[in-house]
């Protein structure tokens, strides 16, 4: 078994008075995908934006990657760099076209040059199977090519580790299959992934183990398999009853 | 043939209707076209009273009479449509149109068929209406201020080739291109400085020069809104930023530097730049009256276009600054790439608001004894051998401004379409 790429320890999180996430112990090995599920509000997101920074945790430590996050700004630009991040309402940048969406970020804080950043980026969207919109803006493309253009533009920096928050919550429901294609495909690929989600049938297909939170606090973590077939907790039998 | 319904116009008897109202239309618009230019009143048989209200009567009926609904005829419903919707509408539509013909006979007269441009003093003026003369003779000193008239090409060449530098972005090939910002926004301004150092203000390279004080008139306006204008903008923007910065020294700062300029009069700043401020610098040290007041200015200015700007950055939604971050962007690449970009082309008509404000605000700089256009025309209207044109002056400088003011505005209009990326 190697180092774990993520861990968290005891972490804690408060909004104001209100804590989101209490003594969350995690640790997730380089080329798992890890699927959290939960009720709305539970945290799951706070979880994983907290892996990046874009939350401050209070209490405990995480380390991603061997760097621990602390205020050190540079630190953090570095692992942000390593760090992809898929957003349920995709965030494209809407006034830059895709290809520059996808090649900002590695020309600017990659230093990469700019011809062999667009190289990379259409190989990217090749890969996401958008290749043909790359020099529209995202305003003229549906949600789902939104969404992949994302996931490619995530993609680009190269990262070591992707997160996903609820990326298919915002789609029509014709558009959530393609979204997770190209999720699937990153997946068999290789990609450290830790998914926020809903689909369970996109657990099942690609997910190593699935940690159900509740009320801020990790309920329960398994393998895929066994937390379908014989779940523990009992308010993760009540949701997985509610939502399969 | 049915019966002809005068309360109801239909469709079936179009042309009896369309013909009948258009004549009482044409007849009520000739009636105050023949009043207003030539002074004729073809109704003058009737009582004064009638005869006064009878175009309108005329035009409401003829308006009624064509009022048909899905007519089929294009243009008729155009019109029913946008300006014959009812009575009410067709009595607002009369009446302009009437004020707009009994006012142009006014206006035409007084600066065109009674207006004078011949002759070169006071007396060549002897039509009633306006005496252009007065412009003409005073033209060079309303464009060029007391800068002595032998040496006026320098403000020539330097006004040429500015404007020929600025269309410099119009031509740019795809290499040079990435280099237009840094143009426009720092080198640009340099050179401009140094022609204005060297060439209009002289003093060297065997130039005469000429203090600050003799520049004047339109050149004058256009110099002081120029640098204003490139001053105020970044500065408006690092306040901006800075009230929204998370370190509460730079927020403080920020917020006292934009409260206090929002505060006081330009007027006042001005009087301050000019009377106080010297008091307080050493007294060997010298900064020119027009330096101080294109500082005090672009400071007074760059409050506002600072809170235009947070306006537009706070527009923008969390995730523009999430997603940004997430790529591993720093503060400056995230605000560079991403933010400014975004919120700036949100605020271009905030932006022009304010600099077409700050154009039309220049003049205040006589209360330092600057002389820009206005200021000149305050001047030659108190000159003993030009007295009374004060009409003249004024609506001399107000279609200049006018011209100013509209070109800034459809030029912000046009880039507003030009950063135009449906969302």
């Amino acid at each position: 078994m190697s180092d774990p790429i993520i861990k968290i320890e005891n972490m804690n999180k408060w909004f104001g008075d209100f804590q989101v996430l209490k003594d969350v112990n995690l640790s997730v090995e380089k080329n798992k995908k890890i699927v959290v599920c939960g009720p709305s509000g539970s945290g799951k997101s706070t979880l994983i934006r907290c892996i990046n920074r874009l939350e401050e945790h209070q209490k405990g430590t995480i380390i991603v990657d061997g760097t621990e996050l602390t205020e050190n700004t540079k630190n953090i630009e570095a692992i942000r760099a390593e760090v992809g991040m898929v957003f349920q309402q995709f965030n494209l940048f809407p006034h830059l076209s895709i290809l520059d969406n996808c090649t900002l970020a590695p020309i600017w804080v990659k230093k990469m040059p700019k011809k062999e950043a667009e190289e990379h980026a259409m190989k990217q969207l090749e890969q996401v199977q958008i290749v043909d919109q790359a020099q529209k803006f995202p305003g003229q493309l549906s949600g789902g090519q939104q969404q992949r253009c994302a996931i490619a533009r995530a993609l680009c920096m190269e990262p070591k580790i992707m997160l996903f928050d609820e990326p298919t919550s915002a789609l029509d429901p014709e558009m959530i299959k393609e979204v997770l294609d190209a999720m699937v495909n990153l997946a068999k690929a290789g990609m450290t992934m830790i998914v926020v989600t809903h689909e369970m049938g996109f657990a099942k297909e690609v997910a190593d183990e699935v940690i159900f939170m509740d009320e801020g606090m990790i309920v329960e973590k398994a393998d895929t398999k066994e937390f379908f077939a014989n779940p523990k907790n009992d308010r993760t039998k009540l949701f997985l009853s509610q939502i399969l | 043939m049915k019966k002809l319904n005068f309360l109801k116009p239909d469709k079936e008897n179009i042309t009896t209707y369309l013909y009948s109202g258009l004549l009482l239309f044409f007849v009520a618009l000739l009636d105050v076209f023949l009043g207003s230019f030539f002074k004729i009143n073809i109704t003058s048989f009737l009582p004064n009273f009638v005869s006064f209200l009878l175009p309108l009567i005329l035009g409401i009926i003829g308006l009624h009479l064509i009022r048909i609904e899905f007519s089929g005829i294009k243009n008729l419903d155009l019109l029913n449509k946008n300006i014959n919707t009812n009575t009410f509408n067709a009595v607002l539509t009369l009446l302009i149109i009437f004020t707009l013909i009994k006012s142009i006979p006014p206006i035409l007269s007084w600066s065109i068929v009674d207006a004078n441009i011949a002759g070169d003093t006071k007396e060549a003026c002897t039509g009633s209406g306006a005496c252009w003369t007065y412009i003409k003779i005073w033209l060079r000193r309303f464009i060029y201020g007391m800068y002595p008239n032998e040496l006026q090409w320098r403000i020539n060449i330097s006004f040429v080739l500015l404007i020929a530098l600025a269309f410099v972005g119009y031509f740019p090939s795809e290499k040079v291109k990435k280099f237009l910002t840094l143009y426009y926004v720092v080198i640009y301004p340099i050179i401009a400085f140094i022609l204005i150092y060297y060439l209009i203000s002289g003093g060297s390279l065997g130039l005469e020069w000429v203090e600050t004080g003799a520049w004047g008139g339109l050149s004058l306006t256009f110099i002081v809104s120029f640098f204003c204008l490139i001053f105020c903008f970044p500065v408006g923007m690092f306040l901006a930023l800075g009230r929204r910065s998370e370190l509460p020294t730079l927020r403080y700062i920020s917020v006292g530097f934009i409260e206090f300029w929002r505060g006081v009069p330009l007027i006042t700043v001005l009087f301050m730049s000019s009377v106080m401020f010297p008091m307080f610098l050493p007294e060997d040290f010298f900064m020119d009256k027009l330096v101080r007041v294109i500082i005090a200015i672009s400071l007074f200015e760059a409050a506002y276009v600072a809170e235009v700007i947070r306006g537009g950055l706070q527009a923008l939604p969390r995730g523009q600054y999430d997603a940004a971050k997430s790529l591993g962007m720093g503060y400056w690449k995230m605000h560079i790439f991403v933010i400014l970009p975004q919120a700036l082309k949100l605020v271009i008509p905030g932006i022009a608001n304010t600099f077409l404000a700050l154009v039309k605000d220049t003049p205040l700089i006589f209360v330092v004894g600057l002389l820009e256009i206005v200021g000149m025309l305050n001047l030659a209207k108190t000159n003993p051998k030009w007295l009374g044109f004060a009409m003249e002056g004024y609506v001399f400088a107000a279609i200049i401004f006018w011209i100013i003011c509209y070109a800034m505005s459809r030029y912000s209009q046009n880039l507003e379409l030009k950063y135009k990326t449906e969302r």
